[in-house]
């Protein structure tokens, strides 16, 4: 026997007993496993929101803008009672409901397309037709919406043969591009949800004497829902965060997002105070999807 | 004559470049427990899936009652389908499943209702009414799908391989069962099924398909006893053919003979000695080549002298495993009834 031969088989045995003594050791070995990420989550995400909260509590001195550590809820307060905040909060997430609406009803009918009626060996090239955006750059495609949506631009000139004006930037502009860019989190869960409805279901309700309209109402419908769910929560929370769009087609528009990004330098803890919403928000939409089965089906 | 409850004529179904059926006449009668038996790909599911109107045939014409439905699609026919995977909806309880047919024929929400817990009282599951489907085991899925095509009391009932998911004592006991419902409800059955055990037990005609053709339809006696052809021999029950060479020495004729393994008497040691010239007897010598203990039976394969194997069943009367493990490799000679021996059509 050679030496090295005699090396290697030492170092495997020992790599063996390393896995053995795993294996016989559940948690050990599950610990092992779990220790960095939960690390990552517990201290970085979690921490930078107790921090984000607890700052919100704090104020500011009104000639320097220094952040003075001093406890006081006057920041939330101000949320509540000055009526632009309140205006624009209720704005934003009326934005997030109007855009995850319009991707649900524009996702549905494609992710039936994509999912049922094309055949099977189109399928993966159109699920990778819709996820290609995803890999366009954001910034790239919001401003090639502020071309389209810009004076004169390609909206106009779609619209003139109606006699209708494209909608300018503005709100409207905002919705459509929100729209635009969170749809594939909205057909992708649809899709794969349509794809693994059993076509016995759709015979089945057939059988029993439903015509093709009802059995999409009755039955594909209500399977698929959860699905729906499951999309709106990515539509609805990336909606909600988002500032840069209605920077760039939004016109004056403000939403959540300019407010806390505009109060970052003159008002640190009045930008926290203003962050905590779309948080608080998001929960509370979380809580009602879970309600809906969505969060299991994601 | 009343119009049967089912006509097939020159019933055909192609996939692309693959034939599923080819050629199918068939009349089914009314109130009839039929079955339709072949090993999968044999295209008996296809014919079902047409008649029930969920494939078109590529040609032929399908009648119900009399009636031609060939074109229609599956809501303007009166048959309910009892699918192999049960297909609940799982968003809908137990009741709401079977309600559905109901439903959209507007039978008023009332009636809906007392009609769906008969229905589930009928297959004893009137407690499960407030489930979802996933909440409940699989032979009580199969009762809820039962529940849910009798509910609108078609005319004709198919069902498509229902049992095949259920273990053997759940499925021996839902045989005795859906034969019972059958019974009760008057109404015509058309089953789907691989197992022939199955289809002898529950039917009163079976149809052997085999490559997209039927090969034989019969009583299940007559399918058992005289099959039709050397397929359904060896598909319903077990093959045991004696081919032409083995023929002419042990029965005495040229052609293709059968005769079924638990008519053959296995006589060992001394019974041998029983006189061969018997006129009515059929006698083969041969060594036990395998003995398989089944518990209420041994089933032995006896190598035969003449040439080829035959499949012999013993009930084990007076015989222990031992007895029988001991029968290895022995020298036996097989006895049967001259009656029990039939002729099997050569296969074109």
């Amino acid at each position: 026997m050679t030496p090295s031969h005699t090396v290697r088989t030492a170092g495997r045995s020992r790599v063996r007993r390393l896995a053995g003594a795993l294996h016989r050791r559940p948690r050990l070995r599950l610990s092992l496993l779990l220790t960095a990420p939960l690390l990552w989550l517990a201290v970085l995400y979690l921490g930078s929101l107790a921090v984000l909260f607890v700052s919100a509590f704090w104020t500011t001195n009104s000639f320097t803008s220094e952040v003075v550590k001093v406890w006081s809820t006057d920041n939330f307060e101000a949320l509540f009672t000055t009526p632009v905040f309140r205006q624009v909060i209720w704005r934003s997430i009326g934005v997030a409901l109007a855009v995850t609406a319009l991707c649900a009803v524009i996702a549905l009918p494609i992710a039936f397309y994509t999912a049922r009626v094309a055949r099977p060996r189109w399928r993966p090239l159109l699920v990778v037709a819709i996820l290609t955006p995803l890999w366009a750059s954001y910034l790239v495609k919001v401003y090639a919406w502020r071309l389209i949506l810009s004076e004169g631009g390609l909206a106009d000139w779609l619209l003139a043969p109606l006699g209708l004006d494209g909608p300018g930037y503005g709100l409207t502009a905002a919705v459509v591009t929100l729209t635009y860019l969170w749809l594939p989190y909205m057909i992708l869960p649809i899709h794969t949800a349509l794809e693994q409805l059993p076509d016995n279901l759709l015979d089945a309700s057939a059988d029993l004497g439903a015509r093709p309209g009802r059995t999409l109402r009755s039955v594909v419908l209500p399977v698929v829902l959860p699905s729906v769910a499951a999309g709106s929560v990515f539509t609805f929370s990336l909606s909600l965060g988002d500032y840069i769009t209605v920077q760039i087609v939004g016109g004056k528009t403000q939403l959540i997002g300019n407010l806390v990004y505009s109060n970052i330098e003159l008002n640190l803890p009045m930008a926290a105070a203003l962050g905590t919403v779309p948080v608080v928000v998001i929960v509370v939409y979380l809580l009602a999807m879970r309600r809906t089965g969505a969060l299991s089906s994601l | 004559m009343e119009a049967p409850a089912v006509r097939l004529q020159g019933l055909r179904k192609s996939f692309g470049e693959t034939t599923a059926v080819s050629g199918v006449d068939l009349e089914i009668g009314d109130g009839e427990f039929f079955s339709m038996l072949g090993p999968s790909g044999s295209g008996k599911t296809t014919v079902l899936r047409m008649i029930a109107g969920f494939e078109t045939p590529t040609a032929g014409r399908i009648e119900l009652a009399g009636q031609e439905v060939t074109g229609l699609a599956p809501f303007e026919r009166d048959v309910h389908t009892v699918f192999q995977d049960y297909a609940l909806f799982p968003h809908m309880t137990v009741e709401q499943n079977v309600a559905y047919g109901l439903k959209i024929r507007k039978v008023p929400r009332a009636q809906r209702r007392a009609r769906a817990r008969e229905a589930l009282a009928g297959v004893r599951l009137e407690k499960f009414a407030d489930r979802r489907p996933a909440q409940l085991s699989g032979g009580q899925r199969q009762r809820v799908a039962l529940a849910r095509a009798l509910v609108g009391r078609p005319r004709l009932l198919l069902l498509d391989e229902p049992l095949g998911a259920l273990d053997l004592k759940l499925r021996e006991q839902m045989q005795v069962e859906l034969k019972a419902i059958q019974r009760e409800v008057g109404i015509t059955f058309v089953f789907v099924t691989h197992d022939q055990e199955e289809a002898l037990t529950m039917s009163d005609r079976i149809a052997v398909f085999n490559e997209g053709r039927i090969e034989q339809v019969g009583t299940p006696a007559e399918v058992y006893e005289k099959p039709a052809t050397p397929f359904v021999a060896g598909f319903v029950g077990t093959s045991n053919l004696l081919t032409h060479e083995a023929a002419q020495r042990i029965v005495g004729r040229p052609g293709v003979y059968s005769v079924r393994p638990e008519k053959i008497h296995v006589l060992t040691g001394g019974a041998a000695v029983t006189p061969a010239a018997e006129p009515d007897r059929i006698t083969a010598d041969g060594t036990v080549a395998e003995v398989v203990y089944l518990g209420d039976a041994t089933r032995f394969l006896v190598d035969l002298d003449a040439g080829g194997r035959l499949t012999a069943l013993q009930q084990n009367l007076e015989t222990s495993s031992e007895d029988v493990a001991a029968l290895r490799g022995a020298r036996v000679r097989l006895q049967w009834q001259q009656r029990h021996t039939f002729r099997v059509p050569d296969a074109v």
